[in-house]
């Protein structure tokens, strides 16, 4: 475990490094969503039944999960470029944990993402998002706000590593632009037929923006949901379990294995 | 840990779908000596550092490096392996200075700083130290590769065609590494497609052929399987055969006239016959001589023969 924390240590820095000298993929993730703030807020938002403001305010937690989300593409698009890399090879030539290359991509992730998360918060701000919530919940909503950032990244960097390559990684990261849509991060899933609205309150996307609408003070928990929205944070912290329970290790095997 | 073999394979056997890579290679590198594994493309030397360095699994077949079995131990062959990769291995998002103390922090070196600055001298790095590794040009790029295998002193080095493309003068600074390392103790197996690189720094050398070792020796030994080729020109071409005669008593070989040139040749596998010789007694049979030659056999040869030998088998 000690030599985990090490060689994660190691990878973490190395992860950091890269990012710093290619920002754009992280750049272009993290700001994406404040141009579809405006967008969605004051163009698509006049065409909704709720008031503007108050939209903007319900939109805002949906667009923290649904950029969170994006681990998936950026998770993928970085596993897939690394494993043509040579430098796998060394890696895994060395005597270091099998497990330290994947974690570093993954703790580096979430570091930038957090930090990158200031900007859409700071529009939502001045767009008419407040935290109506007592700051224990905030700092509650934020902690589930980034675990559910590593579980998805941890999806990322199985598929990545399972694709082995980088232009299907970007195809394949692109369409988790939809799989918000799905979900109720940019309108009530209540307005849903039953059936969908079924389908789109056990996408995880959905159990998690509740959550955060819920402990920011946003929006309350809509009534007869299913379960891990009914159930909010327990859902969400659930979601993040299994998810994380499943890629983790599958994650780490892959890598383990390389081509073997 | 001592043993007389540093790496010891036998029977590895590797597929990739329909290709039949590696057919059972085996394989003996006594400790502290240099073995050149030469072949074609294609002949399986990638696959078979591949295999030995952990990163593939053999579908059959078992083989021990440092001691270890490659399989069960392979966490320990790692702890004793230094690799450096036909494509440098080296992390091009960084720089040269950032890759290696990256390795030297996972190899848990003190100072890791310090060597990575140690290590960028000896390898004419430093200028370049704080560049990323993906503007250096590819000479730079495998001494900086070389330099990240030899954080800490690797009991067995692996080279992979480690001067392919290379300028001659990263290929020199390469080569004086390696024979740095062995006088130091360090076993290295390294795969080349240049016969001249084994020449001058393999002990023994494997000579691979279809996923298999087709002939093992040292460079002289292999030399001598094909023998020194002598060539007479005479003055007239009624004294060829005279001549011819003269080779057949010294070499007992059969000889082959070229004509043309009133030229007569023959291969020796006798390795005290020398020049002096050789004209004293084409005098004595009164041989009116232009030119004589003897050429000893270079790696060349034996790698022509080789691939010879296969296109026979394949017609």
């Amino acid at each position: 475990m000690t030599t985990l924390a090490y060689d994660g240590g190691a990878m973490l820095g190395r992860q950091l490094r890269r990012m710093r000298n290619n920002p754009g993929l992280l750049i272009l993730t993290q700001t994406m969503p404040i141009s579809m703030l405006l967008f969605f807020g004051y163009v698509f938002g006049s065409a909704l039944a709720m008031p503007g403001a108050d939209y903007r305010a319900f939109l805002v937690p949906g667009l923290l999960v649904a950029t969170a989300a994006n681990g998936i593409m950026t998770g993928m698009f970085q596993a897939a470029q690394d494993t043509h890399r040579g430098v796998m090879d060394r890696f895994r030539t060395l005597p270091m944990s099998r497990a330290a290359v994947p974690l570093g991509q993954a703790v580096a992730d979430l570091v930038v993402t957090a930090a990158g998360t200031v900007p859409l918060l700071l529009v939502g701000l001045a767009v008419g998002w407040r935290v109506e919530g007592s700051a224990l919940e905030a700092v509650g909503a934020f902690g589930l706000l980034l675990l559910f950032r590593f579980a998805t990244t941890w999806i990322g960097i199985f598929l990545g590593l399972l694709t082995r390559n980088e232009e299907a990684a970007g195809q394949l990261g692109g369409a988790t632009f939809l799989l918000p849509l799905l979900s109720n991060a940019y309108i009530p899933a209540e307005g849903l037929p039953a059936w969908l609205r079924t389908v789109a309150e056990w996408n995880p996307i959905s159990a998690v923006t509740t959550a955060l609408r819920d402990l920011f003070g946003n929006a309350p928990v809509p009534e007869g949901a299913a379960w891990p929205v009914a159930h909010p944070v327990a859902g969400s912290l659930a979601w993040c379990a299994v998810l994380l329970a499943v890629f983790m290790p599958l994650a780490v095997r892959r890598y383990a294995h390389g081509e073997r | 840990m001592t043993s007389t073999y540093a790496v010891l394979s036998e029977g590895l056997e590797k597929r990739f779908g329909a290709v039949h890579a590696l057919r059972g290679l085996d394989l003996a590198v006594a400790t502290g000596t240099v073995c050149g594994i030469l072949g074609p493309n294609g002949a399986g030397k990638t696959t078979a550092v591949r295999l030995l360095t952990t990163l593939l699994r053999p579908d059959a077949g078992s083989a021990r490096i440092a001691g270890h079995d490659l399989v069960r131990e392979a966490a320990a062959v790692r702890r004793k392996i230094g690799v450096t990769g036909q494509y440098a291995s080296v992390d091009g998002d960084l720089t040269g200075r950032e890759n290696l103390r990256l390795f030297a922090r996972l190899h848990r070196v003190r100072g890791p700083a310090e060597r990575a600055g140690e290590l960028l001298d000896r390898f004419g790095l430093a200028e370049a130290a704080n560049r990323a590794a993906s503007t250096y040009s590819g000479g730079m790029r495998r001494r900086l590769d070389l330099a990240a295998s030899l954080i800490r002193r690797p009991e067995v080095l692996f080279l992979d065609e480690p001067t392919t493309g290379l300028d001659p003068a990263s290929r020199n600074l390469i080569w004086s590494a390696v024979r740095d390392l062995t006088a130091e103790g360090t076993t290295v197996l390294l795969t080349t497609q240049y016969l001249e690189e084994a020449d001058q720094l393999a002990h023994d050398i494997a000579l691979v052929d279809r996923g298999r070792v087709a002939h093992t020796g040292s460079p002289a030994q292999l030399k001598s399987l094909i023998g020194t080729h002598v060539e007479v020109v005479v003055a007239d071409a009624d004294v060829l055969a005279k001549a011819a005669a003269v080779l057949d008593r010294l070499t007992g070989a059969q000889p082959s006239f070229d004509h043309e040139r009133n030229a007569v040749g023959a291969v020796s596998r006798d390795s005290t016959l020398t020049l002096p010789r050789l004209v004293r007694e084409l005098d004595a049979a009164g041989v009116p001589l232009l030119d004589a030659s003897l050429r000893p056999p270079t790696l060349d040869d034996v790698f022509l023969q080789l691939t010879d030998d296969h296109q026979e088998r394949a017609a």
